[in-house]
């Protein structure tokens, strides 16, 4: 994991329409817009998001966060602009060609959005099932998973005996079982009680810091997008411990929306000096 | 203002149409290309099919019975009541197998079908599945569609059979007529070109109610009440289509077979 103090953090913070060329980029928007039956829900979003980087993407409820995080992944189609996911344009791109670009992907819905005919193993090896992988090794893999997120005992229940963090923590498992080479997470904490999200983003970090996969987080949370920065996962006492004083993870950088429009890309301390006055509102 | 809504209604009924018609092709065409989902097609089969069989033999069996009683009372009073088998046998065959089984099947099925789908889509469940990597269409829409399509067809010999049964019930112990009359009756004035009819129609109603169900589950908005609000959408909209569509099917099968 890499670590910066924050009193070395001092590039200057790039304005949203000058940002950073797209090459190497796992994922990249230039000027994106969308709009359904009304005003615009994003407009003339861009930004990029390079290899083991995480980044939180904040805003109100309502700025159209779960909507950018759609587009990411080829659910949703802009009205203007170009997306680049893995280097491959994907906004004018059929709903077929999207298909094995999505496998390498993993994404947690809002509400964990499992299947809730199927169990928490048929659940969490959907994709392998569909694969027609040998029920052994599929056993084997989800129980891995599992794991990961200590549910393993959940391995033959159904959804909806389930908690609600359960429910999430299943939804990661879900979305980490393929190991993905990007994972796009659509407020996972919302709605969980404070002990249920430092769960979760005790999770979100650990899986920052075991498998490093590019990440997309969006939070309308503060506490949670401060302790990624400011946590990091301890394999040995297998908990996610704080960073020495001053310091944040560097990979972990954010966006903020205001009314569809990017109005912050930049690191933490950027953003805790930021003069943009939404910015400084959304803080308080 | 009212040029207005007339306006809107308009374009937002031919949206449907097209959007509707795009949907059921797309269904279709997937039957033909990789991957298919055999197993889905078994369960939807065993849903429709073997779930519906209850329902579709007792309304089956009593609409035989009723149209004993009915034709056997105006027939004796042409002296004609020995040709009570004939007249349960065509009808059942011809029109009211297909036709109910239809709307039945509808009423059980298509409602099923949008609200499954429907509850889906507000949970996110089918956003889930493309993230996934898994086209719902393939995977949820198209084996609904050729499970209903040949559930449909045998369901309709079962009501035929089972009406045709319910008709000898009535003429045999509520009429007191000859049983082995009324079975030779319905056996003997029937002709190919009436089960070819009576079999062509379940084809298209089960097309109709599985795309139908499919289709407003599918695009439904606005949470439980938008469920709730797809799952009537589509039982009218699919038993209305079925009636609609036997009336064009019985003119073209009417030409194509004309009656002796």
């Amino acid at each position: 994991m890499s670590v910066t103090p924050a009193s070395a953090q001092s590039d200057p913070m790039q304005p949203p329409e000058a940002a950073p060329a797209d090459a190497g980029s796992v994922v990249a928007f230039r000027n994106v817009s969308i709009a359904f039956d009304g005003p615009p829900v994003l407009q003339d979003v861009s930004f990029s998001l390079a290899p083991g980087e995480t980044r939180i993407l904040l805003g109100p409820a309502g700025v159209g966060k779960s909507v950018l995080l759609k587009l990411t992944n080829g659910l949703l189609r802009p009205d203007r602009g170009s997306i680049l996911l893995f280097a491959e344009e994907i906004s004018r791109m059929p709903e077929v060609d999207l298909f094995p670009l999505r496998t390498r992907t993993g994404m947690v819905f809002q509400e964990g959005a499992l299947f809730d005919s199927l169990t928490v193993r048929d659940n969490v090896a959907y994709q392998l099932i569909q694969e027609r992988v040998p029920d052994d090794q599929i056993d084997s893999r989800v129980r891995e998973a599992l794991r990961f997120v200590e549910l393993e005992s959940t391995f033959s229940f159904y959804p909806a005996s389930l908690s609600g963090g359960m429910k999430r923590r299943v939804a990661i498992a879900r979305a980490l079982i393929r190991r993905p080479d990007l994972l796009l997470y659509d407020s996972p904490t919302g709605g969980l009680d404070p002990v249920t999200s430092t769960t979760i983003i005790e999770l979100v970090v650990k899986q920052r810091d075991v498998y490093r996969t590019p990440s997309l987080l969006v939070t309308h949370r503060l506490q949670d997008a401060f302790t990624m920065c400011t946590h990091r996962f301890d394999a040995d006492l297998n908990r996610m411990v704080p960073l020495p004083q001053g310091q944040t993870d560097s990979n972990t950088t954010f966006l903020m929306l205001e009314e569809g429009r990017l109005i912050f890309d930049g690191s933490l301390r950027q953003l805790l000096h930021s003069e943009n006055e939404f910015v400084r509102e959304f803080l308080k | 203002m009212a040029t207005n809504t007339i306006d809107r209604t308009a374009k937002e009924i031919v949206l449907t149409v097209q959007d509707y018609s795009l949907f059921a092709w797309r269904a279709f065409l997937n039957l033909f290309t990789p991957p298919r989902y055999w197993p889905d097609y078994l369960i939807q089969s065993d849903i429709v099919g073997v779930g519906s069989a209850s329902i579709v033999l007792l309304s089956g069996f009593f609409t035989g019975g009723v149209l004993a009683l009915q034709s056997a009372a105006t027939l004796a009073q042409f002296g004609a009541a020995a040709v009570t088998g004939r007249f349960v046998g065509i009808t059942m065959i011809r029109e009211l197998g297909p036709v109910l089984t239809g709307i039945m099947v509808a009423g059980r099925n298509a409602s099923s079908m949008a609200s499954e789908l429907g509850s889906m889509v507000v949970t996110e469940q089918i956003d889930a599945m493309r993230a996934l990597g898994v086209d719902p269409m393939r995977k949820l829409v198209t084996p609904r569609i050729f499970a209903t399509i040949s559930m449909l067809f045998f369901l309709t010999i079962v009501a035929d059979a089972f009406g045709i049964l319910g008709g000898a019930f009535v003429t045999i112990f509520m009429n007191r007529q000859d049983g082995t009359q009324y079975f030779s009756m319905a056996w003997e004035y029937l002709r190919y070109p009436d089960i070819v009819q009576g079999l062509v129609k379940p084809l298209f109603s089960g097309y109709i109610i599985a795309s139908i169900g499919c289709f407003y589950g599918m695009r439904t908005t606005g949470g439980t009440e938008g469920v709730g609000r797809a799952t009537i959408q589509a039982v009218v909209y699919a038993s209305v289509l079925i009636i609609v569509a036997d009336f064009l099917l019985t003119q073209v099968l009417l030409t194509l077979f004309p009656p002796l």
